[in-house]
This record gives C-alpha cells, structure tokens and sequence, in this order.
C-alpha cells in the first residue's frame, strides 16, 4: 500500500504493508533510528513520536494510519543548536544510559507546550507513558522544569 | 514483533464501515484507537484477515449533553475526558477512570468505543458504565439500535454486538442531585491493569442512600456489578457497619483468578477494601 508521510518536514511516499508498525517505517524504511524500541509491549514510551501535534507511542500505530499524518521525531528537534528540552536534559543530567531518551524528551516537549509554569506533579503524572530504569526520574522533572520556564509556552 | 498479515481497510463513512463487516464477517476487526488491538495482533494472539480502520470517518468523536445524557462518541480519545469542562465538573465517576486508563500517551490515542467494545474485564470503563447504567448504540446493516449496558458484557472479550454492528455511541445519565460517583483503582504500577478496581455511583436523601450501583473491574471472567453489595446500601443510613456490610458482599461475589497481581484471597479483600473505599469517597460527593 502506498502512503505518504511528513517527518520533520520532510515528505516521503512508499509502499508498505499494512502491517508495518509506524516505529519501523521510520527506523527501517527512512533510516531515523534516534526513535528507540524498548519494551516491545505498549508500555515503556521509548518509541514516542508526535503524530499531528500529539505525543504517541510509535510502536502501537500501523504505518498506514500515518498517511497523511505530520509526523516530529527526536530528529526534528535541533535546530542548529539544542532544543531547549535537549538542552535541560544535558544541563541536569537527565540521563543515564540514554535508552528512553529520545521518547521522554518527545512527550516533554508536548507536555509543557502552553504550561510555562507546569508543577512537579503535573510533570510526573504528564511523564507516567515513559519509563527510565536509570535516573529515579528526579533529575528528568528538574530538566522538564528547567526546560518549560525557558520555553515559555511554546 | 509484527502483526499477522491481513488486508487493511480505512472507509470514510459509517455505512461503508458497516458494509465492509457485512462483506468479511468474524474475519474482520473494527480498528479503532487500537491500543489493545495491536498489541494483541504483535503477540499474534489477534490475527484478524481483515482490519477495518474507522479513525477516518467524521462524526464519532463528540462529548455532549442532550436530553438527561452525557453522549459520547465511540471514538472518543480518553484524553478528551481529561480535557472535558462536562466531564471534569458533572461526571467525576468517569473523570476518576479517565485519569487511570493506562498512561497519558496511550489515552490520546484509546478510544471510549474500543474500551468498551473489547469488552476486556480488565478494562476500566466497563465497570464505569456498569456504575452509570449507561446505554450504547450500535449500528448495523438494520439501523441503530440500543442496547443496555446491562445486556451488552456476554463473556470474556465479548459482547452482544452482532458480527455486522459497530458500536457508535455511548450514553451516560447526567446525575440526579443527590448523586456523586467515584472509581478507584490499584494497581501494580501505572499502565498495568487493575489489581482490583471499584466503580460507584450512588444517590442520597437525607442521609439515606436511595439508589447504588456499584461495577468491578478485573476481578471477574465478565465485567460485572457487585449487586449484593449495591442491595447492602439501598435505604441505608451509611454506616461503617452498612459500609463494612457492602464491602464483603463485593468480595464475596467477585469471581478473582490467581494471576501474578496476587491470589484469589488477596484480591477479594483488596475488593473488600476498594469498594469500601469509593462508596466513601461517592458518598463525600453526593452531599
């Protein structure tokens, strides 16, 4: 079946079956492979994308239900320098081994859009699809934090 | 792992939907957000011929009242309920469960319809719409017709849908005054399914309760309500006793199997508990 996808503003058209998994059309067949698989099961959120301005995880939507979709991944975000989101997640050492990375930085950067001011609370139930084995997550709300005041609202 | 081959369909309108179902049969499945199904499909433990896409057809996503109902339709995001003034301010039973329902990015893609509609014990809105005595509609090749929540849970995973029927709508009353309803669940870890959870929804007048319903999730082959325990409270002044009362008649109706959430012991008395608990906290809303 023939779609056509935008990722990061860039518009491909190919053929896949329909039983292609969005996470890998964008690792296998565009070669963005900075979207991680981690538990294979729905639940660890490494796989998260934005699908037409909202966070999902890539590994539970089939690559034809994309069509025509306009897609962001962790590719998309830099430009010339660090997202701020990136950027915080360096600052306050947001990270361990790196692994659920690339999915907790994409739901971030959705959660504080219109929430300069987003509680700890807020970001801890907003990052509950995302799981990191590393950091005791401490260290990920004071990056978001850090990240949505510098943002503000965008 | 990936799904089973199948053919994919993605119609535009309901009756081109309803005719691809009439065409395929049992082989087909409603795609709809698709956060069971294709997790199942990967584990191949679904392995439909044929998968119907509903999510480009206009018109099945809307949250509004009319006539004494909450409307919902089937492909309704269950992030839609968090972000519902209606919801948020009028049905905090349903509010409750939508900020269980798995994990925020899995409930912007769930839809209210599938949740339903896979008809999952363990699924959260069954026991809601149990506690709401909620209504759902189903289309078909003959109409649309209504069917009770009561009648709808026939067994585990499935329902009184027929082959050829897509359920479109979910109807919710709007609370009566006096009314307050309140859904609390345990669970292992956030996006895992319920240990046990309760769903309440009751009415009081003048420090009596008049009317209970009470729904169950996960503890139990069928989606179910705990009648006794809805019969312990029904012209009652609540009690801790009456509470107490309410909340082992649960436990002793619930039908729990032993999995790796604990043993059938430990989840009647956890039921024990959270009934007793959301009853508590229905009651504080009703007043």
């Amino acid at each position: 079946m023939q779609i056509t996808i935008t990722v990061n503003g860039t518009t491909h058209t190919r053929d896949v079956e329909p039983r292609t998994l969005l996470v890998d059309f964008l690792r296998d067949h565009l070669g963005l492979t900075g979207t991680n698989i981690g538990c294979d099961t729905s639940q660890c959120g490494a796989c998260t994308i934005h699908m037409d301005s909202q966070s999902v995880k890539s590994c539970t939507v089939l690559a034809v239900q994309a069509d025509g979709a306009d897609l962001t991944t962790i590719e998309g975000l830099a430009n010339g320098s660090l997202h701020p989101m990136q950027q915080a997640f360096w600052d306050n050492h947001g990270l361990q081994c790196g692994y659920c990375t690339p999915g907790m930085i994409m739901s971030a950067t959705k959660l504080v859009e219109g929430n300069p001011g987003i509680s700890e609370a807020e970001i801890r139930h907003g990052l509950e699809g995302n799981i990191c084995r590393c950091t005791g997550y401490q260290n990920i709300v004071k990056a978001v934090q850090q990240a949505a005041g510098e943002m503000g609202g965008d | 792992m990936i799904p089973g081959e199948f053919d994919y369909h993605s119609p535009q309108t309901l009756a081109e939907a309803i005719s691809l179902l009439v065409e395929h049969g049992d082989e087909a499945k409603i795609l709809a957000g698709g956060q069971s199904l294709i997790p199942a499909m990967r584990f191949r433990l679904a392995l439909p011929g044929t998968l119907i896409d509903i999510n480009r057809i206009d018109g099945l996503s809307y949250l509004r009242e009319e006539n004494g109902h909450l409307l919902i339709g089937a492909m309704t995001r269950e992030s839609a309920l968090e972000e519902s003034d209606i919801v948020q301010s009028k049905y905090h039973l349903l509010a409750d469960a939508a900020a269980v329902i798995a994990d925020p990015l899995v409930r912007n893609l769930a839809t209210v319809g599938g949740n339903i509609a896979h008809s999952d014990p363990a699924n959260d809105h069954p026991a809601v719409m149990l506690a709401y005595g909620a209504t759902v509609m189903a289309a078909g090749p003959n109409g649309t017709r209504r069917i009770a929540i009561d009648d709808f849970f026939t067994d585990l995973f499935e329902n009184s849908l027929e082959e050829n029927e897509i359920l479109t709508e979910i109807r919710i009353p709007t609370p009566a005054a006096g009314t307050g309803g309140a859904y609390l669940k345990l669970e292992r870890k956030v996006g895992d399914y319920a240990i046990s959870a309760a769903a309440v929804q009751l009415t009081m007048s003048g420090g009596t309760c008049t009317a209970a319903r009470i729904g169950l999730t996960n503890v139990s082959p069928v989606p179910m309500r705990a009648k006794n325990a809805e019969q312990a409270l029904v012209g009652q002044t609540l009690t801790d006793d009456v509470i107490e009362a309410a909340g082992q008649a649960a436990a002793a109706e619930c039908d729990p199997s032993q999995d790796l959430r604990g043993s059938v012991a430990y989840k009647r008395d956890l039921t024990r508990v959270m009934v007793k608990r959301t009853i508590r906290k229905a009651m504080e809303r009703a007043n």
